[in-house]
């Protein structure tokens, strides 16, 4: 069937900011659906509220629109444009349920506009529990014993018929939000009312649990014609009971036989074509390891995380394909892109096997559980391959970037037989470590087995890695020793650290013995056809398939490794807008990444992709075969400039910036010497080592101080302390992580934060605009809600903002980007941190500008000059338009998290409200970040001290608006002296109804809750946070953010929004 | 132990013996199936090759004997990157090692497979040898390479005498080229009485038993090789009695009604292959394993005409004869290993002796 000629013109909706469970990985399907539909000429619009995002790019869509994923907003869109179709199989599930919400309120009958790549009758089937269980009934797929309960009693009368355990899943949510197992009836019970709620249509389904038996993954596709394929299968490690994306998951599938292999294919096959899906689908099964016996644990009727996974394992483009067959393409039509010769109806076969591991964000949470449930908890995720698993896993492990490096990692040697088999019982982010030294201390497959679920041909596989660390400790290293090694992917420096011998001595001896990498290619096929695309992993003994090319200049781009709190994807942005930069200025390009839900890592976007840990070890093998003539860092995010050093080790120019003006950014007294010299103004501060110190020089600066370890990402372990006990637990904290280098204690102002990205030549500057921060200083950047044009600032700041950053990037001699924070205290503006790289907010500030700054970046960097590029140096005019950034957060999926903000970063993405004006722009970006009031117009007030003041008036103003507040003793008499209107409520540990119950009876929009600064943060505090996060009530702890609120909601009564197409910007 | 295997044109790989330390002299060929490794090894089919397996990871899940394809592995020989030291699976019996041993199957891993397998997909399939002997002398194993050629397979794998696979409903006659076992199975679970009759069963016998169909199954070898085969199915031909033939059964009825086959260049071994039905546009994933194919060319209209197409190299998969109730399908719609997804070809040719019988 060729294309439909009906399709002219498709919307396509992306899935909004990233939170965990939907990430980067939606990104990556929905820029290359949107190449591929413009490649058959079809127009498409673009709706998408993140703005770190690719596809919000003017060369990804032909209109753009950064606008809040809500139903009204897309029906106005349409209305606008008049797309013929709506495509929202890309968007996860946001946009899935978008479309379902437009298709309920009958909203495409009205105006004939069709859904394409799925129908709302086929969303409905794979979604609705009740219409999926009787889908899979009719065509004798199991399911577990099941019921959807819409109440408490229903759930918990069904629940003591089938026997506990029981898994618990909300219908319509993602990652499992609100899900969980529950063992008796006090956890049903909690779990059950908190997933009701959270559920969009109030449905939860309650389920026999087959926790421990395998997960088995397929990705599967069908086209109009009811051709049907499968690209993939997968299994997790895990079995069931942890989610799949907090899994450690292979492909292809390594203990089933091919009679259970084809099972559970024909099963999906089966299930796509029952529910007339067009496109992909993923179908997860949890198969019985004692016998054949499976069921059907859910069905994703839509491109997804392990779609993405499944697409860069087999270098199958889902996201194309589906695109394609959208349009009314068939399977055998479509051009298999990386043969170039065979056609999309085929299924990948692999040579080599993949693993991935979660990257799961403890490191930010540290009072979180890091038990792994069944509702997702990891940001992102890391893929490897290789020729034999434990290469593939090594190599896993050294891509994550959290200090993990090998199985000896993390050192469990100090719990005895006992403690190790309680601690295989726990599922969480460190159970493989455990395996590992019940494995040293002799604990055997079967006891690890029993205690864990993980099938034993794993077991056996980590086996292999510790008796090879056990065999590099004990034997002498001989060159066969060395070759074994290296092909389970061991280090040089985990070998050397094993021998004691030095790093130098083992990669001598390596490169001696001709134990060097050698990289083969991802070709869908196993080589049984020859392939065109240079997609290529390393392993070690092989022939080595990568030609070194020669004729163009050839640029090394370090990719920006797994999405974690403080690195997100709009490193991606930059990483893939530099490649494209590059290839346009002539350059042959090089991407190195391990990422396998970004963009970066689609086989098409550089000339060459190598899918390899970021570590110096891994990239110098990469550079002694391709020889670039130069590598750049400053697009990576703090993975890549790690890198740097290494880089110029190995002989590899570093464009741009060079890496001893990097290090004199980041190295206290060497940019102390150079803000002197600028005369610029700093926060005082000390460098100190010691706890001691720390708290010397706390003293001398005053109370409070920032303390934070120098070299850090996105706030890692910087706090505000208020006294001395504040700075000892903080040095704890951060030696707790192997720390090289020295800690920062910094005098704490508070004052306006504002921030620039700017590009330099070297002698000038080009500002695209001034950002201010709604939240005062004190809260991390990437949590702060941010407004370009700056807001409230005079100009005289605005002057002082741009003369500083002027001398400093050159005192820098920044040659690229640089990102720059400022405080101003009244008229007085001091510089506080300074990135020569590009930021979280390049993507944002370029798309509001209009002015591409990657492309001029990089453009610069290759040696031309701003002025010659048609710009103008300087702070460049303000644009028409109001834009907000706002950070959205993932709180309600990691229990334990403390959710109050400060030095610390903890959201996990953003979104953006652009309008003409900044009511308007502020209201979007709210309405954008899901926070949508009221319900109830029911709040409570609870507040330090030094905020009561500015609580009152903001209390007024919600009071104003028909809220009823509630407040805790202190706040409440505040408020009432002020004459508001507020029923004070009992304290949490005051007997019931206090506090707690009051938010835990489902009747409260909204908490204001300013925790006081230090380590005494209330007990209290922390539970009515937890609980009204858990409970789904949007919670604000700072004021400012409140205050930010309370104006949007004044304005919130208007008819209509103005949507802006940021493609037409001029 | 080390082992070595040597190919005709000079490439040497160096591995580990597995299973028999014995010298093997074979075609060389590789699959491309991520799991079924028994399936393929005691796949008749297979008889006079040695088989690379393109997956890396092979005997993952061990050995379960009820899987087996035919009594015995028919493969020379097995090549694979790497062994699984613990299988793991619940009907697991033994280890792939073992069983290498027990029927005296020599093999090599550890030898990089994916190397291996672009030498044989740019010089075509290759004779080779797999040797545990390192003072082979290399241009005496080449000539030794180069001379040999398999010759009769059909007649070594073939059943002894025919049986009887009982059932209540159409009788059909399964002439064993090197059946595999789902064969007899898939039409046995579909209610057929099959029996299975020995290669060198005259047309005669057959049609005296007055079957409800004919099933000719697949087998190893060059389809030309087997003359006097390929008479009794040109005298089958000749009757209406349904026939459904698979693989080497779908060739010898081509050269039977006049086409001609050639050698593919590497073949198509595994379980990833599409077919295209020509008549209803449908594409389906298919499970192979042929060298050989029918020559679409030469093929009289009148005679037989393309039922399906290989998606990926346009090659011929399956026959329709005009005016017969007979077609034929290159591909493996009994799957063991692979997809299933053609098992409905199975329905299709009782469909025929429905006709056939209600006519």
């Amino acid at each position: 069937m060729p294309k439909n000629p009906d399709i002219k013109k498709v919307l396509v909706i992306g899935s909004g900011p990233i939170v965990i469970g939907q990430a980067a990985e939606f990104d990556y399907a929905g820029t290359q659906a949107c190449r591929s539909l413009r490649e058959e000429g079809v127009e498409v619009v673009l709706l998408n509220s993140n703005p770190a995002t690719i596809m919000t790019d003017k060369d990804i869509a032909d209109h753009v629109y950064i606008e809040p994923l809500t139903a009204e907003v897309v029906e106005q869109l349409i209305l606008k444009e008049r797309p013929d179709s709506v495509l929202p199989t890309l968007g996860g599930q946001a946009g899935l349920n978008l479309a379902m919400e437009l298709e309920e309120r009958g909203f495409f009958r009205k105006t004939g506009v069709k859904l394409i790549g799925t129908t709302s009758a086929t969303i409905k089937k794979a979604e609705d529990r009740l219409e999926f269980k009787s889908a899979m009934e009719k065509i004798g797929e199991p399911v577990a014993p099941s019921l959807v309960v819409e109440g408490l009693e229903e759930g918990i009368a069904f629940s003591s018929r089938i026997g506990y355990p029981v898994v618990l899943r909300p219908a319509y949510t993602l990652g499992g939000s609100g899900g969980g197992i529950a063992h008796n009836q006090a956890e049903l019970e909690e779990i059950l009312s908190n997933g009701l709620r959270l559920s969009r249509v109030g449905q939860v389904l309650v389920e026999r649990c087959i926790a421990g038996w395998k997960e088995i993954e397929y990705e599967v596709m069908r086209d109009g014609a009811g051709n049907v394929i499968t690209v993939c299968n997968m299994e997790n490690i895990d079995p069931v009971g942890v989610h799949t994306g907090d899994s450690i998951v292979t492909a292809p599938s390594q203990t089933l036989g091919d009679k259970e292999y084809q099972m559970l294919r024909t099963s999906a096959l089966n299930i796509i074509s029952e529910l007339e899906i067009t496109g992909g689908c993923n179908v997860q099964f949890a198969l019985n390891p004692e016998s054949f016996e499976y069921c059907v644990i859910e069905v994703n009727p839509r491109v997804s995380r392990s779609s993405a996974l499944a697409s860069k394992a087999t270098g199958y483009p889902i996201a194309k394909v589906a695109a394609k067959i959208a349009i009314g393409y068939t399977l055998d039509e479509i051009k298999n892109a990386i043969t170039g010769q065979t056609m999309a109806g085929f299924e990948p076969t692999l040579d080599y096997c993949v693993v991935k591991m979660p990257r799961l964000p403890f490191d930010k949470f540290i009072s979180a559980r890091r038990t792994l449930t069944t509702q997702m908890k990891a940001t992102g995720e890391v893929m490897s391959i290789s020729d034999s698993f434990e290469g593939a896993f090594m190599k896993a492990i050294r891509s994550l970037e959290q200090h993990v490096d090998s199985l000896m990692s993390y050192d469990f040697s100090s719990l005895d037989r006992e403690g190790l088999l309680k601690q295989l019982a726990v599922a969480d982010d460190r159970r493989i470590w455990v395996i590992a030294e019940a494995l040293r201390q002799g604990i055997s497959y079967e006891e690890i087995h029993t205690a864990t679920k993980i099938d034993v041909w794993f077991i056996d596989k980590l086996s292999v890695l510790v008796e090879m660390e056990q065999a590099l400790r004990s034997r002498e290293l001989t060159a066969e020793l060395l070759k074994e090694a290296k092909r389970l992917e061991f280090p040089d420096s985990v070998i050397a650290r094993l021998t004691g011998r030095s790093e130098a001595d083992i990669k001598h001896m390596r490169c001696a013995n001709g134990i060097v990498a050698a990289y083969r290619m991802v070709d869908t096929c196993a080589a049984e056809f020859a392939a065109a695309t240079p997609y290529y992993y390393s392993v070690f003994g092989g022939e080595n398939e990568a030609v070194s090319t020669g004729g163009r200049k050839k640029v090394l781009v370090l990719g920006s490794g797994p999405i974690r709190i403080g690195q997100g994807i709009e490193f991606d942005f930059c990483s893939v807008h530099c490649t494209w930069a590059f290839a346009g200025e002539g350059y042959e390009t090089i991407i190195v990444n391990n990422n396998p839900e970004t963009v970066s890592t689609d086989f098409d976007i550089a000339d060459k992709l190598y899918f390899e840990p970021l570590t110096p070890e891994d990239v110098e093998n990469i550079v002694r075969l391709e020889k670039p003539d130069g590598a750049v860092v400053q697009f990576g995010g703090q993975t890549a400039i790690k890198l740097t050093e290494a880089l110029m080790k190995m002989g590899v120019p570093i464009l741009g910036t060079s890496a001893e003006n990097v290090d004199a950014a980041e190295d206290r007294e060497l940019f102390d010497g150079i803000l002197e010299k600028c005369g610029i103004p700093r926060p005082k501060g000390d460098t100190v080592y010691t706890a001691g110190e720390a708290k010397a020089a706390a003293n001398r600066l005053g109370y409070p101080v920032l303390v934070r370890p120098s070299y850090v990402l996105g706030g890692q372990g910087m706090q505000i302390a208020i006294n001395d006990k504040d700075v000892e637990e903080f040095i704890g904290i951060i030696n707790r992580i192997a720390q090289d280098h020295p800690i920062l204690v910094d005098k704490y102002l508070q004052g306006k934060e504002i921030e620039v990205d700017a590009v330099c030549d070297g002698e000038d500057i080009l500002i695209p605009g001034i950002m201010e921060h709604i939240e005062r200083a004190g809260i991390h950047s990437g949590d702060s809600i941010s407004v370009y044009p700056a807001q409230s600032i005079s100009a005289g700041v605005k002057a002082a903002v741009e003369e500083y950053t002027k001398r400093l990037a050159r005192s820098l001699h920044v040659v690229g980007l640089i990102n720059i924070q400022f405080i101003a205290v009244d008229e007085k503006v001091y510089v506080i941190e300074v990135n020569p790289r590009s930021s979280r907010t390049v993507p944002y500030i370029s798309k509001v500008t209009g002015i591409p700054i990657v492309p001029l970046a990089t453009k610069v960097i290759l040696g031309q000059k701003i002025r010659d590029l048609g710009y103008t140096p300087g702070l460049q005019k303000e644009a028409d338009y109001f834009a907000v950034k706002m950070p959205v957060f993932s709180f309600e999926k990691i229990r334990g998290a403390d959710i109050s903000l400060g030095p610390e970063m903890k959201s996990t993405g953003e979104c953006l409200g652009i309008a003409k004006t900044f009511n308007e722009a502020l209201y979007k970006a709210f309405l954008g970040a899901g926070i949508r009031l009221p319900k109830y117009k029911n709040m409570i007030i609870t507040v330090r001290d030094e905020d009561k003041e500015e609580a009152v008036e903001i209390a007024k103003r919600f009071e104003a608006l028909g809220y009823h507040i509630f407040a805790t003793k202190g706040t409440a008499r505040a408020l009432m002296e002020a004459d508001i209107q507020v029923r004070m409520t009992r304290k949490l540990e005051q007997e019931s109804p206090n506090i707690l119950d009051l938010i835990l009876g489902h009747q409260i929009d909204l908490v204001i809750d300013t925790p006081s600064q230090g380590v005494e943060r209330s007990h209290d505090g922390f539970v009515i946070r937890r609980n009204a996060v858990e409970t789904g009530v949007n919670v604000l702890t700072a004021i400012d953010t409140a205050k930010a609120l309370v104006t949007s909601l004044e304005n919130m009564d208007r008819e209509e929004l103005t949507l802006i197409d940021i493609a037409r910007l001029s | 132990m080390k082992a070595f295997l040597i190919l005709e044109d000079g490439h040497v790989f160096t591995g580990k013996s597995i299973g028999s330390v014995r010298e093997c002299v074979s075609e060389i060929v590789f699959n491309t199936s991520m799991t079924g490794y028994l399936e393929v090894m005691t796949d008749p089919s297979y008889a006079g090759q040695a088989v690379v397996m393109t997956y890396p990871l092979i005997g993952n899940y061990g050995i379960c004997y009820e899987d087996m394809e035919s009594e015995r592995p028919w493969v020379d020989g097995l090549i694979v990157r790497e062994l699984s030291r613990v299988p793991s699976n619940f009907r697991s019996e033994d280890t792939i090692q073992n069983f290498l041993e027990k029927y005296d199957i020599p093999g090599i891993c550890g030898i990089d497979t994916r190397a291996l397998t672009k030498l044989l997909r740019e010089s075509g399939s290759m004779n080779g040898m797999i040797t545990t002997d390192g003072n082979y002398k290399i241009e005496e194993v080449q000539k030794r390479l180069k001379a040999y050629s398999t010759g009769d397979e059909v007649s070594k794998v073939t059943c002894r005498k025919k049986y009887v696979l009982p059932g209540g409903g159409y009788k059909v006659a399964l002439l064993d080229l090197g059946a595999k076992r789902n064969i007899a199975r898939s039409l046995n679970h579909r209610g057929c009485e099959v029996t299975v009759y020995p290669s060198f069963t005259s047309a005669e016998e057959i049609i005296t038993s007055n079957p409800d169909g004919i099933m000719l199954s697949n087998g190893p070898g060059d389809p030309k090789t087997y003359a006097g085969i390929i008479e009794e199915i040109r005298r089958l031909y000749q009757t209406d009695i349904p026939i459904f033939a698979i693989c080497l059964g779908h060739q010898l009825m081509a050269l039977a009604a006049g086409a001609d086959t050639y050698k593919l260049k590497y073949g198509h071994r595994g379980g990833n292959h599409p077919v295209k039905d020509l008549e209803t546009g449908r594409v389906y994933i298919s499970s192979q394993n042929h060298g050989y194919a029918v020559d679409a060319k030469s093929l009289n209209p009148k005679v037989a005409v393309p039922a399906f197409r290989n998606v990926n190299d346009g090659t011929n998969e399956g026959l329709r004869y005009i005016g017969k109730n007979i077609f034929t399908v290159q591909y493996h719609p009994e799957a063991c290993p692979g997809p299933r997804d053609s098992g409905y070809l199975f329905d299709r040719f009782l469909n025929m002796m429905e006709v056939k019988k209600n006519a």
